[in-house]
């Protein structure tokens, strides 16, 4: 009687058992993402060896050989065979400031962090609002901290922007609002072209408050970058809104105003608007003024962002369904109360993608300004190659400025993306 | 504001031309073409004003004059004894060389970036984010001067060549040589009866074209599909062959040969043209990468999954359902990323290749101190090469247009 076995009877369920290691884990996904087939592997390998030569490059000659501590170029190689890190650690100054006064750092600092927090109520949510006063303040004091000079002379300009809305407030009390608008105009155009002076001179007698004038030749390096990129973004934001809507305007003289302005600025390259800010822009002013290099080409960079902008904006109006203009003019909204209320925080809100990509392109333009003379990161590498101690270093400057920037316009567009998911507000 | 059409009352009075909505768009416009008016006129009389003061005038008669200066790249015949004209000329066909050279690279470069970015493969889709994001994020002036360093500081100097045991040699059985002053390339030599080959060849292309369309209509009528791609390749390449042997090789190619110092013959590319091309290439490379990547992801998973439930193989799908799809996202963007390209050429004033910024706007300009006329002529040559690049997108535009029934 062997017959002793018993059949099987299972207990319980069977506990589910792992999936194979083939399937899941760092083996399973190396497999899949890197030597699924065999071109992959070849071009994974391709790609090993890109990076391993990249890095066998980088590294030692960055920080094994590097020299920190040395005097000229002669002496670095003399050292060792890396990067001659002195000359960055020598210069640095150079790059951030130029040639601006040694004792008067202090202000482009200053305005530096002043700048923070007058961007921060703009950028960020949660931050007080009545930080946006300083904010609306901000260039006018920027301006005095960084070039100098008097007080009256940012006061007085500020003055002509609150007599314009008083002007403004006054006229409209009896009078539709495009008559406000032009006197309102009319009185800031008048109090700048002939009121500033006067009241400069006149208070300056008085009391004279101001700090030493820094001139624009000395200003340098990434605070150059920093001063036309900042007031760039600052000047191109409204100044393109405009241009949108008026491009988008039923008013035909505008549409066309406008649009020739936008096809003109994005038809020629940048270049040759600062040629035209370097040698024409004083044969249009009255005989005898001239005004700063700087603000020249302040002035040309924005104009050249804002048909950019205005471009961008454009396409975010466009894309806003119809819905949406007829709906502010059936609640009766004129038409500057449906723009502000309804179509742009909308149009605004699509379009941020295009227009941080166009702040990052303003910024990276910024460095042109040194094909006319002026000394921003680029320029200011002539005055350290011209130096005999460091002739002929090549690397570690282009370096620097690269990372410079990197950081500069990577953490730009990295904001927009944040941005972007804060405002989301469909489902998808 | 409630609208009550007014019949018979049609008494205008002053006030109707702010109030009323019909008129005050007309005082608006009125109002600004006065302000633009002025303007203009406040700003041409001081140019005006400012040119009496300085003893000029206005003239375009500085173009006939020698412009005494030299140009070491150019395309045509040129010296420092022809006129401001010519040297203008000269820098024209180096900005337009510049662009069309950067237009190709750039676009082989995007393209292939911009599938790789796609790639299964983690590491490469890695790699070609670190490219696209390192470029688009500095200074395109940066990079230019970076590869013409590199050119400069990396490659061996012509006489590095010399000698039998020489440091360097040339690549490719001599046809290219690489020194830090420039490339050379090998340069055709257009022999007698060459011209026939050209004129063939030119023939044959129309005659592909020709063919490809009358496929494409037999397609559509017929269902047939004709093996496209060999055969307009034949047709492309074997009559010129044939002509070419037929006629006992008219056209020879000249190489670059050391002679002294430096390298004599064949076509020389200076450092500063090959640094520009490439940084352009590659800089605009990494935003039509961009481009290609998001017309691509643009095109719904649902249209290749429909093409295989037709039965298309996966080539057919990529080409007849895919791709033009794709392409109506990618080629306006795509155009103008070129213009861009074109604009950004102008940076070659930077590393000392004469294109025309650095002809008509550098040293014409700084010669005969003419900045009114020189800009203008500058700005009006980039106005024309960028309406005609946009005019040759709205016409694609309209062409692709999706045609709703």
């Amino acid at each position: 009687m062997s017959d002793s076995r018993k059949p099987f009877v299972a207990s319980g369920d069977i506990p589910p058992s792992p999936p194979p290691s083939s399937v899941v884990g760092p083996i399973a996904w190396v497999r899949a993402n890197l030597f699924s087939s065999i071109s992959n592997t070849v071009m994974t390998l391709f790609g090993v060896f890109i990076i391993y030569s990249l890095l066998a490059a980088v590294i030692p000659w960055l920080f094994i050989d590097s020299v920190w501590n040395a005097t000229s170029l002669s002496d670095c190689r003399s050292i060792d065979n890396g990067a001659c890190l002195a000359v960055i650690k020598e210069r640095y100054l150079q790059f951030i400031y130029g040639f601006y006064p040694e004792e008067e750092r202090w202000r482009p600092i200053l305005s530096f962090f002043l700048m923070i927090v007058a961007v921060a109520p703009i950028l960020f949510a949660g931050v007080p609002r009545r930080v946006l006063y300083l904010s609306g303040l901000y260039p006018a004091i920027a301006y005095w901290l960084i070039w100098g000079g008097t007080i009256w002379g940012p006061v007085g300009v500020v003055l002509g922007l609150v007599l314009a809305v008083v002007a403004y407030r006054l006229i409209t009390t009896t009078l539709p609002a495009v008559v406000g608008l032009i006197g309102g105009g009319l009185v800031l155009v008048l109090w700048w072209l002939f009121g500033v002076e006067i009241f400069d001179g006149a208070l300056t007698s008085v009391v004279d408050i101001g700090l030493p004038v820094v001139e624009s030749s000395k200003i340098g390096g990434f605070l150059l970058s920093l001063i036309i990129g900042v007031s760039g973004i600052a000047g191109s934001f409204p100044l393109g809104i405009a241009l949108a809507l008026g491009r988008r305007s039923n008013l035909l003289f505008i549409k066309a105003l406008s649009t020739c302005f936008i096809e003109f600025i994005r038809g020629v390259p940048l270049i040759t608007l600062l040629f035209v800010a370097s040698t024409l822009l004083n044969y249009f002013l009255p005989p005898g003024t001239s005004f700063d290099v700087v603000l020249r080409v302040v002035i040309m960079v924005t104009l050249f962002a804002s048909a950019y902008m205005a471009e961008v904006i454009r396409g975010g109006l466009a894309a806003l369904p119809k819905g949406q203009y007829e709906a502010a003019d059936a609640l009766g909204l004129d038409y500057w109360k449906s723009m502000r209320l309804i179509i742009l925080p909308q149009a605004l809100k699509i379009s941020i993608p295009g227009i941080v990509n166009t702040f990052i392109g303003l910024f990276k333009d910024t460095v042109l300004v040194s094909v006319i003379g002026l000394l921003d990161p680029v320029g200011i590498l002539n005055p350290i190659r011209a130096d005999q101690n460091w002739n002929g270093i090549v690397w570690e400057l282009y370096g620097f400025i690269s990372i410079f920037f990197f950081i500069f316009c990577f953490g730009m567009s990295r904001y927009s993306q944040y941005l972007e998911r804060k405002l989301q507000t469909g489902h998808g | 504001m409630a609208t009550i059409s007014s019949t018979g009352d049609t008494n205008f009075r002053i006030g109707m031309l702010i109030y009323d909505t019909r008129y005050r768009s007309y005082t608006i416009q009125i109002i600004a073409l006065i302000v633009f008016m002025l303007a203009a006129a406040w700003l041409v009389s001081n140019v005006i004003q400012n040119l009496a003061l300085l003893g000029k005038t206005f003239s375009f008669s500085f173009l006939g004059d020698t412009a005494s200066y030299d140009i070491n790249q150019r395309l045509i015949d040129y010296s420092s004894t022809s006129t401001h004209a010519r040297a203008a000329v000269v820098g024209i066909l180096n900005t337009l060389l510049v662009a069309i050279l950067g237009c190709i690279t750039a676009t082989v470069v995007g393209v292939i970036a911009g599938v790789l970015r796609l790639s299964n493969n983690w590491l490469i889709a890695r790699l070609m984010t670190i490219y696209v994001e390192g470029f688009r994020n500095i200074p395109v002036l940066v990079w230019i001067l970076i590869t013409v360093a590199v050119i400069n500081e990396t490659l061996p100097a012509p006489n590095e060549f010399r000698g039998a045991d020489s440091d360097a040699s040339p690549l490719l059985g001599g046809m290219l040589v690489l020194t830090n002053r420039g490339f050379y390339i090998p340069a055709p030599v257009m022999g007698d009866m060459s011209m026939a080959v050209v004129i063939v060849f030119l023939l044959s292309v129309g005659v592909m074209i020709g063919f490809r369309r009358w496929a494409k209509k037999r397609q559509e009528a017929t269902g047939e599909i004709l093996p496209l791609f060999p055969i307009s390749l034949a047709i492309l390449f074997l009559p010129t062959i044939l002509i070419f042997f037929i006629l006992g090789m008219p056209i020879t190619l000249e190489y670059p040969e050391l002679k002294g110092f430096n390298f004599r013959g064949g076509v020389f590319m200076r450092d500063s043209l090959i640094g520009l091309w490439l940084a352009l290439s590659l800089y605009t490379g990494a935003f039509t990468a961009e481009i290609v990547r998001s017309g691509i992801l643009a095109v719904s998973k649902g249209q290749s999954e429909a093409a295989f439930a037709l039965g298309l193989r996966p080539g057919r799908t990529m080409n007849l359902v895919i791709l033009p799809q794709a392409l109506r996202v990618i080629v306006p963007p795509l155009i103008s990323q070129y213009l861009n390209l074109t604009k950004n050429s102008s940076l070659a004033i930077a590393v000392g290749y004469m294109d025309a910024t650095g002809t008509l706007g550098g040293i014409t300009l700084n010669q005969t101190g003419r900045e009114f006329e020189t800009l203008m002529l500058l700005m009006g040559f980039y106005l024309v090469v960028s309406l005609s690049i946009s005019m040759v997108m709205n016409w694609y535009n309209e062409r692709v247009k999706l045609r709703e029934r």
